[in-house]
């Protein structure tokens, strides 16, 4: 499998640059692109009456029944879906075909890390040209902002990761834990438990850069600025020493559990309690439910830990939109169903398989809010993960080649998780790698 | 130097070592345990998996279950993979047989301007790893509206430099001049010399070439990631790696019982053409290592 991976992460790199350097051959002189003509859900209309067919990519669980519910609603309208691969290996694809010039979908699910690159490059449809820009309302602040690139929208948000702590409650009560609301009492609770039972961990982290760019989030750090194909990169801000400082104690105190995530140990120590808590995005309750049968009825969920113990703040992780690609021979119909996927019909079936909405109709629905989980022993574990949702730190940009930076992860920054030295020192690395890339591709990228 | 009478080692008995035992049964050993933990985790099921040790069975014996799931999770997709491995080792390491075999034999005897220009080329490419050339053929197949058919695997397939070279080396030293030039004294024309005498005395040498090109095809997995979007044509290298990367992020739907199992029956066929065809690959190894 990770021989798989790290070809994987070779393939996509290799792809990446190929597509940048005909990018930027090709003149992509422009810094934005004009932003397109504001106009009305008419032509959405008129598409989704006359029908046609669009091929739509995503590896969503529910992407399936979306879409035989969408075709019963429209039946005029044929949607060939493909599983085109899971986050990168999509992303890999998609960035072919794009500079290809053919083989595109006409909706592809993109993830808010990835959507800036495939934006910049002028890959997606602006969809106010349908009119969407008025949905703002219509969704969380903070996944709005992720579809948002100056003043485009490039897409409507399906999924949401707002932050929270769960935690394995059996395992804290016979500690004598308490749930930490401060990262000090955080990294008090990691030392108590694992000195107490030296086979059970805090947390696991064995170096992720989607988590750690969140936990720079939420501790205030602003290490990517970003204007048009200028970029700045700065790992060394208040906010990120802020968390580097707090989890070097957990690397360099060997308090986190030497465990992979998502591998197959990653699901059975979460089972049997080796892994003890975890913060991460509100989507995870549905992976505990289907495939940590061993933790039901342990696992509850509370607000992420805090700085200061004061306000609540937290920051996305992960989430995903889906996007009118610009090769789209008919884009108006592909808006259609993106409108119907994340703003009508499509969204019931995203929840019940267990996503996590970012629609603010669903985020205060009663049904939702208040409904009590028996995997959480009945604990109405949304209304911690709504209220996460409106404490989203504003004014979080990502890499417009973040899909790159990601890869080169583990070769710079995750050296820091290997050897236990200090994070700030392979973040540096990291930041170096990244701003030379970035002036390799073409952008004008500096540091601090 | 005296010659004892006990101990008579020479060229038919040679002395054995027990420090290069020890390094084979340590090798043996590095070789296998891969495989023993393959097996045993196959027969596990997903939640045994995730609270057993891995070099142990545990929970019930879900072998068999696994492979009827392996065959029938997602309407049967892992039977269309496999049928699509089978498709491009036919024809794509079939054929990268066929064609190094007949140019490396044409190379071989027969002469014509610019065949060290050929040879230069050949050795270049020999030299040149293939995930260099993945983009830019990537690329160049998207041009002609290739990409996502089975002919993008395919046609690159069908071209092995190395199987070239060496049916070459080999027909060089397996062919003599003189059996050709009797054949054509005979008035035998050249296909038909090449047909008739030529390919039986190469079998050694084009057995080694298949069974080379049916693991390299076999094994492809690169050119097919970057080539296929639609899962329907992967074959069973990307289509496992789909499956494993089911387990990552939001939404994860991990099937590791189902990817295990998938391995072990991904690497059965090319276990039996080894074992069949070892012989052949044996001799095909030591071809032109004496000259006589």
């Amino acid at each position: 499998m990770s021989r798989f991976r790290t070809r994987a992460k070779v393939a996509a790199a290799i792809a990446l640059a190929a597509a940048l350097a005909v990018g930027c051959s090709s003149g992509g002189g422009s810094s934005t692109a004009p932003a397109a003509a504001t106009g009305n859900q008419d032509s959405v209309d008129a598409a989704l009456k006359a029908g046609g067919e669009i091929t739509y990519w995503s590896w969503t669980p529910s992407a399936k029944d979306q879409v035989a519910a969408f075709q019963k609603e429209y039946p005029n309208v044929k949607v060939n879906y493909v599983n085109a691969g899971t986050n990168k290996d999509e992303y890999t694809k998609l960035q072919n075909a794009i500079k290809a010039g053919s083989g595109a979908p006409d909706v592809a699910q993109i993830e808010y890390y990835a959507l800036p690159q495939f934006a910049l490059t002028d890959s997606l449809a602006d969809l106010n040209q349908f009119g969407f820009g008025s949905f703002e309302k219509d969704y969380s602040a903070s996944t709005w902002a992720q579809v948002k690139n100056g003043n485009g929208v490039y897409g409507l948000p399906q999924d949401s990761g707002p932050m929270a702590l769960f935690y394995n409650k059996e395992v804290f009560d016979k500690n004598g834990i308490t749930v930490p609301k401060t990262w000090d009492e955080y990294l008090a609770a990691a030392k108590k438990l694992h000195a107490a039972d030296p086979t059970k961990y805090m947390t696991s982290d064995t170096g992720d850069p989607g988590a750690v760019l969140s936990m720079i989030w939420q501790a205030g750090g602003h290490p990517f600025t970003v204007d048009g194909r200028n970029v700045k990169v700065n790992f060394g801000d208040a906010g990120t020493k802020k968390w580097t400082a707090m989890w070097d104690q957990m690397i360099q105190g060997k308090l986190l559990a030497p465990v992979k995530e998502w591998s197959d140990d990653w699901f059975r120590a979460l089972g049997d309690g080796t892994i003890s808590s975890l913060v991460t995005g509100a989507w995870m309750p549905g992976n505990f439910i289907s495939s940590v049968p061993g933790g039901a009825g342990k696992w509850a969920v509370a607000p992420a830990p805090t700085y200061d113990g004061q306000k609540a703040v937290t920051a996305e992780n992960g989430g995903s939109a889906q996007s009118v690609v610009k090769q789209s021979k008919n884009p108006a119909l592909a808006a259609g169903f993106v409108r119907w996927l994340n703003h009508a019909g499509g969204v019931q079936p995203f929840i019940k398989s267990g996503g996590f909405p970012s629609t603010t109709a669903d985020l205060t629905s009663p049904a939702f809010v208040d409904e009590a989980v028996p995997y959480f022993g009945g604990q109405k574990i949304n209304q911690v993960l709504t209220q996460a949702s409106k404490d989203v730190a504003p004014g979080w940009t990502y890499l417009p080649y973040q899909t790159y930076a990601n890869s080169i992860f583990s070769d710079t920054a995750g050296k820091a998780y290997l050897n236990a030295t200090p994070l700030d020192a392979g973040l540096a690395a990291w930041q170096q790698a990244i701003v030379d890339y970035g002036n390799q591709q073409g952008f004008t990228v500096s540091a601090g | 130097m005296a010659t004892s009478s006990t101990t008579r080692f020479s060229v038919t008995n040679p002395r054995k070592s027990r420090v290069l035992t020890g390094f084979m049964a340590l090798y043996l050993l590095y070789t296998l345990v891969p495989l023993v933990w393959l097996v045993i985790n196959a027969s596990k099921t997903q939640p045994a998996l995730f609270s057993t040790s891995g070099l142990s069975f545990g929970g019930t014996f879900a072998l068999f279950d696994n492979i009827g799931q392996t065959f029938t999770y997602n309407g049967g997709i892992f039977f269309r993979w496999l049928g699509n491995t089978l498709l491009y080792v036919v024809v794509g390491a079939g054929g990268a047989t066929l064609l190094a075999t007949a140019a490396g034999y044409g190379l071989a005897k027969y002469r014509f301007p610019g065949r060290r220009a050929v040879f230069a080329v050949v050795l270049g490419a020999v030299a040149v790893p293939p995930t260099a050339l993945a983009v830019p053929t990537f690329l160049m197949f998207s041009k002609l509206g290739l990409t996502n058919t089975p002919w993008a695997v395919l046609i690159p397939s069908l071209i092995s430099p190395f199987g070239l070279y060496l049916i070459w080396v080999y027909a060089a030293d397996a062919i003599p001049d003189e059996l050709l030039e009797a054949a054509r004294i005979d008035g035998a024309g050249e296909i038909r010399i090449f047909l008739t005498v030529t390919l039986r005395q190469l079998v050694p040498g084009i057995i080694t070439v298949a069974l080379f090109t049916m693991v390299q095809t076999w094994n492809n997995y690169f050119l097919p990631l970057i080539m296929l979007s639609e899962p329907k044509w992967y074959p069973l290298t990307v289509g496992l790696n789909q499956w494993s990367a089911q387990a990552n992020g939001a939404g994860a739907q991990p099937i590791f019982n189902l990817v295990l199992t998938g391995s072990l029956l991904t690497i059965i066929p090319l276990v039996v053409a080894f074992l069949l065809m070892q012989r052949f690959w044996q001799s095909g190894l030591s071809a032109g290592s004496v000259k006589q």
